[in-house]
């Protein structure tokens, strides 16, 4: 075999060129022992762009990693169809898997292998020759800023150099689309922010990036776009600033001296008011503007004797835009 | 991909790895040494004496047994070495890339015969001060069958070790298997001493067959029925082997 790196344009265009990731209702169900078939993943419709960042979010268990594996050729989906780096991922998985890097949520990498030597070994998978391996595998260290434990075992490595070496591996044929699952969990900020930059230039060399995560603030900082699953659906696809926008626009959070029994349903009632809910003696209003809607917010209480005891008005976060699509808050990770 | 260049490919990741820790190859000889030394000598006597005792004495007897308990020991156990790189998501990555599905079972099964095959001709040079008596083309027809039996028995260890995923369930299941099919192959010594009823079970025991066609070659009847019938056995069950381990490679690995 002297064909090197099999290129990721030797065959017709995608349909739509402009398309990394195309889903039309893909499903995955589980038979598992004891509580029959789970729908794991339940008809996604998705689209990735080329060349941009894509967020995968969710809670634990919500199908994020099971659509991942599908799109990687990892898992054989139920029903649906796909196109995955403008292959077909259900009769052309081979195309797929040339074109695509893929760094699992456990790395990949062997422990008593070097950096160095498991580099050059993932390009000889795909059908480089040594030397052109070994170049590329050099670059990759360099880049990554790896070079100066390539030639110790894995076993060595921290955390932060693991995740770069996982991700050099995924990046060793020079794939057009990679796949991320969870790539910094369990890493301290320092190597998460390393990561982030890492991720971002490999958008910046014109990679389509899609990666999971279950960090809000990360989607936020590091994805063009995101969607959200939940429950084996997507609830919300779009790009962060937009999804906050749609959702909602600001929030303001504020808890009242004393008791008010209606004080809750005179508030949602301001015309300015898109959205409120009551949690634990905080009240938590959308409104579309925070800076016009507070003075009109003051005036009312004013109208209606309510005396404020705290008040904050932020920005929406992502997890706003989860906690109103799903009714629960994101970060509690509930496993269900 | 092309499946002998990926084969190779894998093959070279694998020995490497076993020839850069070479302790464990070390172990795998020791056992049967043992049994050369410390075990062996009793059956000069019972060779001699005992009624039903195949003919060509106790060390051309017993090694052809001894080298077809290394070839299932050996192999039994290479498992554990894939349960932990599935755990480290090293499987998975290498299924994620355009490398054939059957280099990644042919290029460890291979590594795994390789080093049985060197092993059973260490063993069979070591028994050679001990009076076992050989000839090139017996001892050429056991290595071969002796690599059947490993390329067979790691075939069927990675499939249970991609089936069940992790060690706690692995370890029950392999050491519960081979005891009893080494102890009803006559590999310690000849069934041709058992009662009639465990002789029929034997006969049931793919392995009795390896091992009557292993001790047929090393006595030189190289044309004899056990060894036509030993080497259909061990290649039958071995093609389904690998077949099903190949498909188990090729599955989701969760």
């Amino acid at each position: 075999m002297t064909t090197a790196i099999a290129p990721a344009d030797d065959a017709a265009q995608a349909p739509d060129g402009d398309v990394a990731i195309r889903t039309r209702r893909l499903r995955r169900t589980f038979t598992t022992r004891g509580r029959g078939t789970v729908e794991a993943v339940r008809g996604v419709d998705l689209e990735v762009r080329n060349g941009e960042i894509f967020g995968f979010l969710g809670p634990n268990g919500a199908g994020k990693t099971t659509t991942l594996r599908m799109l990687a050729t990892l898992l054989t989906p139920t029903s649906g169809e796909a196109v995955v780096a403008g292959a077909d991922l259900l009769t052309q998985g081979g195309l797929v898997r040339r074109r695509i890097g893929y760094v699992g949520q456990t790395g990949g990498s062997d422990i008593i292998e070097t950096g160095r030597g498991e580099l050059v070994f993932q390009g000889r998978l795909h059908g480089m020759s040594k030397s052109q391996a070994e170049v590329r595998a050099a670059e990759l260290l360099e880049t990554l800023e790896i070079e100066s434990c390539a030639d110790r075992k894995t076993q060595t490595y921290s955390g932060g150099q693991r995740r770069r070496l996982d991700i050099a591996i995924g990046l060793m044929h020079r794939p057009r689309l990679v796949f991320l699952d969870e790539p910094t969990t369990g890493l301290d900020p320092q190597a998460r922010a390393h990561l982030w930059t890492e991720v971002r230039k490999l958008r910046d060399r014109g990679t389509t990036v899609f990666l999971t995560t279950h960090y809000l603030e990360e989607a936020d900082a590091l994805c063009d776009r995101v969607a959200i699953i939940d429950h084996g659906s997507i609830v919300i696809e779009g790009s962060p600033d937009a999804l906050k926008r749609q959702v909602a626009g600001d929030a303001i959070t504020l808890s009242l001296q004393g008791e008010h029994e209606n004080a809750f349903a005179q508030l949602q009632a301001l015309p300015f008011v898109r959205e409120a809910s009551a949690e634990n003696g905080l009240i938590r209003l959308y409104v579309d503007r925070g800076e016009t809607a507070m003075p009109a917010l003051m005036r009312a209480l004013d109208a209606a004797n309510l005396e404020m005891a705290t008040l904050t008005v932020a920005r929406p976060s992502l997890d706003d835009v989860f906690l109103a699509k799903t009714g629960r808050s994101l970060r509690d990770d509930n496993p269900n | 991909m092309n499946p002998l260049r990926d084969t190779a490919l894998v093959f070279r990741r694998y020995i490497l790895q076993t020839l850069r820790n070479p302790v464990w190859m070390f172990f795998g000889i020791v056992q049967p040494i043992m049994y050369l030394v410390l075990f062996a000598p009793l059956l000069v006597k019972v060779a001699s004496s005992a009624p039903g005792f195949p003919k060509g004495g106790a060390y051309n007897v017993f090694i052809p047994g001894l080298l077809v308990q290394l070839g299932l020991f050996g192999a039994s156990g290479v498992g554990f070495g894939l349960i932990s790189e599935l755990r480290m998501g090293v499987i998975e990555r290498f299924r994620v890339t355009p490398i054939s599905r059957i280099s990644l079972l042919l290029g460890r099964a291979l590594r795994d015969v390789v080093i049985i095959t060197a092993q059973s001709l260490l063993l069979v040079i070591c028994a050679i001060p001990f009076g076992l008596t050989i000839n090139a083309g017996g001892i050429l027809l056991a290595l071969l069958l002796i690599a059947l039996i490993g390329l067979l028995t790691a075939s069927l260890s990675y499939t249970i070790a991609l089936a069940v995923k992790s060690e706690d369930a692995f370890a029950p299941i392999v050491f519960g298997a081979t005891l009893p099919l080494l102890l009803l192959s006559g590999v310690l010594l000849p069934l041709q001493l058992a009662p009639g009823w465990l002789r029929t079970v034997a006969a049931f025991n793919p392995l009795k067959y390896a091992v009557d066609a292993a001790r047929a070659a090393f006595n030189s009847h190289l044309t004899d029925i056990a060894v036509v019938q030993g080497f259909a056995v061990m290649l039958g069950l071995g093609i389904v082997a690998v077949v099903l381990a190949a498909r188990a490679f090729g599955r989701a690995v969760a």
